[in-house]
């Protein structure tokens, strides 16, 4: 590795972890904890203790049963849990019981706020939540002081039995009470995002798909791989999963049924449910996994690997199904062009280390734009930054 | 052919719960729904066409179970096959419990000596996991002992996971009156295939009511787990309304096909080889069908195919 020594003074090592890692103050990073160079959006969950983050990282990550949450225990300290290996996005959740106080010198949120895409702060919504507010407000001002790329999402969490009007009620009334604490303290720039979600249903998937969908700069490439994909193969409907959490990164841009979501869910489930059990866990998603659900309204569900991380999800009417061979060999094209969208990041990740990382937005676009329009995935290659 | 279930067991034990997620498609959060049960609730379930099960779920708050045992004892204990008794595992009152069983017990032996009795063992998930052994294995003993000198079969259960499968399926299996033809022909399906395991479910419940393994399997919940994974599915796909019809999933170990067998079954086959084409199994489960159908209604053909081939 080499460094570019009129831009960066000797003693700072920029490396990027997640996307957009770099904070244009030159503050220390974290020290390479992983030794990888893949690129993962890297999100921080965060709230009240009680609030539900446990359960939710127990529920999306670890795929126990939403009521058996109810054993968990309290966290009493500060719990890091890195969530790396086996999903597609990077989450670390820190956990932050109510007697210690974050603020105070010792945590050390450079190296916590630094690398991090997102924080997701978790609100407890039976609850009173004044408490919350206020330790929403300070962890938002500390945070965008150290990373001002922070993207800051609110999970109004446990509305599960809540009437839609009480829901849309606290929604209203979180929103006002969190931009006016901000105006206050002269931050009216800072955009919150708001989403109600429960672990009881799909609410927190789709929340956190949201999340993550913000943090991938290849976003409208993967988005327009799915619509070039999608007509030509006669499918009605995709989803590109994450695995392991049943995130969704990406999908075409027809509108999203929420119904439509959970079943794709749920076929992941037994996928990965039939598949632990008649090979093992670990093996459970690899290269040959796949799997054809067909419905009696006429509907298939075609579920194909994509990567290790990655699952295609395609949902379509059984007469388009006779050209499987047509849809099978789309989808080596669609692959094929996936993973170098991600090799070309991988690449000019590392090229950024030499070279100036401020336009890095930039010239990211245009990447999208050479993809876009032309099918031809090799265009791609052009897109390689000057050494 | 109608069988009477009888369903008993301590107000609040999880009985109506029970039976609705098993034979009425609830899930397992719906059933805080359900209120108590006024006396005696009949249902018949039709079960594999021509065996219908008369389940009668008895209320079990005291005052109905000092009537069942009194003013409607005939009526109710008479030509029972089975009973299950439902113990709540965290019940406070357990010599209560155990005293309204016995008296069961003895209202059984006086009017249907032939029954079989299974206690179910029911709200385990309420038990730490580290414990649930342990905790089922005292109460099985307890059990047994307390129902001498009849025989009783328990079974740990829970609402929220495959535990309910298991126990039902074994219940519901001693009940099919041909299970051993069901047995043999399966086996012999399973080894014209090839296949490494075959699964016959019933359509409405996907209870497991026979199978047949070749190879050896790590997991021995598996006909459970693969009971409750594919429910839950057929249940998402109602909320849609839709149903499933068919479902294939494969990885570079093994391939498994379900697909719609007879008028009462789903059949379950697992190949180890992914390298077959799925049509060649697909062919093949279709071949079967015709047979199998035969033998749940042996009324409609004469029933003597057993060389049919498959290939």
């Amino acid at each position: 590795m080499s460094y570019d020594d009129d831009d960066y003074p000797a003693d700072t090592f920029p490396k990027d972890f997640g996307y957009r890692a770099y904070n244009q103050d030159g503050l220390e990073l974290e020290p390479n904890a992983t030794g990888s160079s893949e690129t993962k959006p890297r999100i921080l969950l965060m709230g009240l203790r009680r609030s539900g983050k446990s359960s939710i990282q127990k529920v999306v990550f670890h795929k126990m049963s939403p009521n058996e949450t109810l054993f968990l225990e309290s966290t009493s300290k500060i719990v890091k849990d890195d969530i790396n290996n086996s999903s597609f996005v990077q989450f670390q959740i820190w956990d932050f019981p109510g007697q210690i106080d974050f603020i105070e010198p010792t945590f050390d949120s450079d190296m916590i706020f630094g690398g991090c895409g997102a924080l997701v702060f978790v609100i407890d919504a039976k609850d009173d939540y004044n408490e919350a507010l206020t330790k929403f407000k300070n962890t938002v001002i500390k945070a965008y002081k150290v990373n001002q790329r922070i993207k800051f999402e609110v999970f109004i969490h446990k509305v599960d039995g809540i009437s839609d009007d009480s829901k849309m009620e606290s929604q209203r009334d979180i929103h006002q009470r969190t931009s006016d604490d901000l105006s206050e303290a002269g931050l009216n720039q800072i955009h919150l995002s708001f989403h109600l979600t429960s672990i009881y249903d799909h609410s927190i998937f789709e929340a956190f798909s949201k999340v993550v969908q913000k943090l991938i700069p290849q976003l409208p490439t993967l988005e327009n791989l799915l619509n070039i994909f999608i007509p030509n193969s006669g499918i009605e409907k995709a989803f590109l999963f994450d695995v392991v959490s049943k995130i969704y990164i990406a999908t075409d841009s027809s509108p999203v049924d929420m119904q439509t979501y959970e079943l794709c869910c749920d076929m992941i489930d037994v996928v990965i449910d039939l598949s632990s059990i008649y090979s093992s866990e670990e093996t459970a998603f690899d290269s040959g996994s796949s799997s054809l659900i067909k419905l009696n309204n006429n509907t298939i569900l075609y579920l194909r690997e994509v990567n290790k991380f990655l699952a295609l999800v395609c949902i379509l009417r059984e007469e388009n199904f006779n050209r499987q061979g047509v849809i099978d060999y789309n989808f080596i094209c669609f692959r094929d062009a996936i993973s170098k969208v991600f090799e070309l990041r991988l690449k000019r990740q590392k090229e950024l280390e030499n070279i100036d990382q401020d336009d890095d937005q930039d010239d990211l676009v245009e990447d999208h734009t050479l993809i876009g329009h032309g099918t031809d995935p090799s265009v791609m290659s052009r897109a390689r930054p000057i050494d | 052919m109608k069988k009477k279930v009888l369903l008993m067991g301590k107000s609040g034990s999880g009985k109506t719960s029970m039976r609705s997620i098993i034979f009425a498609n609830y899930i397992a959060r719906d059933t805080t729904r359900l209120g108590a049960t006024i006396d005696v609730e009949h249902s018949h379930v039709r079960f594999l066409g021509n065996l219908v099960l008369n389940l009668w779920d008895c209320g079990g708050q005291e005052g109905f179970m000092k009537q069942y045992f009194a003013s409607q004892r005939d009526n109710i204990f008479r030509n029972v096959e089975v009973l299950i008794y439902v113990f709540d595992v965290e019940s406070r009152e357990m010599e209560r419990d155990v005293h309204y069983y016995q008296s069961c017990l003895e209202a059984l032996l006086q009017n249907s000596p032939e029954a079989k009795i299974f206690c179910l063992v029911h709200k385990m998930d309420l038990v730490p996991e580290e414990h649930r052994e342990a905790v089922f294995k005292e109460r099985e003993e307890d059990l047994i002992r307390l129902s001498k000198p009849g025989n009783v079969t328990c079974f740990r259960t829970s609402i929220w996971d495959e535990t309910l499968y298991k126990a039902w399926s074994s219940i519901v299996t001693m009940l099919i009156p041909n299970v051993a033809a069901l047995e043999n022909s399966v086996t012999h399906f399973a080894n014209v295939i090839e296949a490494d395991e075959v699964l016959l479910f019933e359509k409405a419940t996907f209870l497991v009511i026979s199978h047949c393994q070749s190879k050896k399997n790590r997991d021995s919940h598996r006909f459970e787990k693969v009971s409750n994974i594919i429910k839950q599915f057929k249940l998402s796909c109602s909320k849609l309304g839709a149903k499933f019809q068919s479902m294939e999933v494969r990885n570079n170990a093994f391939a498994a096909f379900i697909d719609t067998f007879t008028s009462n079954t789903y059949v379950m086959v697992v190949m180890s080889d992914p390298t077959l084409p799925s049509e060649a199994t697909l062919v093949n489960i279709r071949n079967a069908r015709k047979y199998f159908e035969e033998l749940e209604n042996p009324n409609n053909s004469a029933m003597n195919h057993h060389g049919h081939k498959y290939h």
